[in-house]
């Protein structure tokens, strides 16, 4: 094992985090403040208790999973789609390092700053509404979870993409609408029944409803599905990875 | 000498059905220099590429230090130092940092001081703590060897190293590549330039449309490849070459007081004992004569146009 090229991808990663500290921590974090003031004050005063659960408090869960998801799958394509872009990926194609060691490197210096602004929007959410955490172990580890998953998926596209436009393309066009229709902001319980039916389609329903269960010990769906969508959903991102090395698609060819 | 490097039937297909590489097969020598000349498109970045990771090869085509390349990946590329063509380091980044992280990326623990002593050495010490967008092209390219040597490889390939960069920098490349050599590295650089390659170079591969076609020590090349030139100064004007004279394929100056004559090294007659006898006959009289070596480009173009 590489350790030494772990350690120095992971740190590159991060010191690039604290360099832009502003665009990557600072600005997650004011657009979620802002999503409390709109849906958690100026609606939520206006809606009633969903399961027992004051709106805004309700929402916070989902406002989480929501930033973690586009951060997650935004820095882990952006750390390896910019090397790729500078043409500085030479250096580690070049060096004596596995494919799971890059991983390592990349991916987890991607789910650590998702995992910091997580944190960091729960705090901000204490700012604005009451928090209780019923379980917070499990939350912990969905969280940790989601960014490992979500940071191996942006992995992917980074190294996909051809161009700016291909790596923007899949956060704005299918996950962001996937967030907002996967019960971040309300409960499917809500939707006609035939919409219940089709949103369980959605696998961020899953990762949203199993956050609010380590909230609030209710969720649309059991945290056993939920647990075993975010298992399956790594088994497939790391099956992914491991073609793309093991081909060298659009990285060796 | 023992090869470091061995290469055997190496092709290379892209996926437009453009062959880069043809069955190419090369032993580079432990502590040399070579240079590989080709003009564009000729395969020697794609060799070059292939050698040290950034391109899939099959098994058995390449070692480096009897390490297949495909197989012991780990303990061949971390025998190699890589400069590639184009201009490509990190523009946020402080030279100190950029280096420190190429020396981690191959495995290397840190060592402060034989990074400051490489800055040192390159004359980036001063401009360590600079991003490296502020650098200028010659400094930004010398953070990129300084990144190539970072882990203290045996093996340094250079390609296109003085591409773009002015008369001064590029003899101050050849010098640091001088005491890399000194030190032990085996050098292999890819260059346009033919000065560079006969300054420099140990040996020269001349590579064309993926195909080697020759690998030889520099000096040996010249000798057997090169043609030498006659020039042969005479006493008074010559208004024209006598037809007697013609089989010569002589050729006079426009002042008329100097006659050339081409001739091969390699004939077992090179023809001068018989033409002076015939300007003698001719009643030339001779000031002085003169014999030059042909140039390394003018080798390399006969070779490519062949």
């Amino acid at each position: 094992m590489n350790f030494f090229a772990i350690i120095a991808i992971y740190k590159f990663e991060m010191a690039r985090t604290f360099r832009t500290l502003l665009q990557s921590i600072i600005s997650p974090v004011i657009s979620t403040a802002l999503y409390f003031v709109v849906f958690g004050s100026a609606i939520g005063s206006r809606m009633e208790q969903i399961e027992n659960i004051e709106y805004g408090s309700f929402i916070v869960p989902g406002l989480i999973m929501l930033t973690v998801l586009m951060q997650s799958v935004s820095n882990a394509s952006f750390a390896i789609y910019f090397p790729k872009f500078l043409g500085t990926i030479y250096e580690v194609l070049s060096a004596p390092i596995s494919y799971v060691e890059i991983i390592v490197g990349y991916v987890g210096a991607a789910a650590t700053k998702s995992f910091i602004i997580g944190i960091i929007i729960l705090m901000t959410a204490t700012l604005f509404v009451d928090v209780q955490i019923k379980h917070p172990t499990m939350m912990l580890l969905l969280l940790a979870l989601t960014c490992v998953s979500f940071s191996l998926f942006g992995f992917i596209l980074g190294i996909w993409a051809k161009n700016f436009e291909q790596l923007n393309l899949v956060p704005m066009l299918i996950l962001t609408p996937l967030v907002f229709l996967g019960g971040s902001f309300y409960s499917i319980n809500m939707l006609p029944p035939f919409w219940q039916q089709i949103t369980l389609f959605n696998p961020v329903v899953y990762l949203i409803s199993g956050l609010r269960w380590s909230f609030f010990g209710t969720a649309d769906v059991s945290i056993h599905y939920s647990l075993f969508a975010i298992g399956i959903f790594t088994l497939i991102c790391i099956a992914i990875i491991g073609w793309i090395f093991k081909t060298g698609y659009r990285l060796r060819n | 000498m023992t090869s470091i490097i061995s290469i055997k039937n190496l092709t290379k297909t892209y996926s437009n059905g453009f062959h880069a590489l043809l069955k190419l097969s090369l032993e580079i020598e432990e502590g040399e220099i070579l240079a590989l000349l080709g003009p564009n498109g000729a395969g020697k970045t794609t060799l070059i590429s292939s050698v040290c990771g950034l391109l899939s090869v099959p098994k058995n085509t390449i070692t480096i230090a009897g390490f297949d390349v495909s197989v012991d990946y780990r303990k061949s590329r971390s025998l190699i130092g890589l400069v590639p063509q184009e201009i490509t380091i990190e523009p946020f980044e402080t030279v100190m940092n950029a280096v420190s992280f190429s020396r981690g990326l191959f495995g290397k623990p840190k060592n402060s001081a034989y990074i400051e002593q490489l800055l040192t050495d390159l004359s980036l010490y001063d401009k360590r703590n600079q991003k490296n967008m502020t650098l200028s092209g010659g400094m930004k390219r010398r953070v990129m060897i300084a990144k190539a040597l970072s882990h203290e490889p045996k093996i340094l390939f250079l390609d296109e190293p003085t591409a773009g960069v002015d008369v001064e920098l590029r003899k101050d490349m050849w010098d640091v590549i001088a005491r890399l050599r000194e030190s032990g590295v085996t050098v292999i650089l890819t260059t346009h330039y033919i000065e560079e390659a006969e300054e420099i170079a140990d040996r020269i591969g001349v590579i064309n449309k993926g195909e080697l076609l020759l690998v030889e020590g520099k000096n040996e090349l010249i000798q057997r490849m090169g043609s030498k030139n006659l020039s042969i100064e005479l006493q008074e004007p010559a208004k024209k070459i006598p037809t007697s004279l013609s089989r010569f394929n002589l050729t006079l100056s426009n002042d008329g007081m100097q006659l050339n004559y081409i001739y091969d090294v390699r004939a077992q007659k090179t023809g001068i004992v018989d033409l002076l006898s015939e300007l003698k006959k001719a009643s030339f009289k001779l000031r002085d004569l003169q014999t030059s070596q042909s140039s390394l480009e003018e080798i390399f173009v006969n070779l490519v146009k062949e």
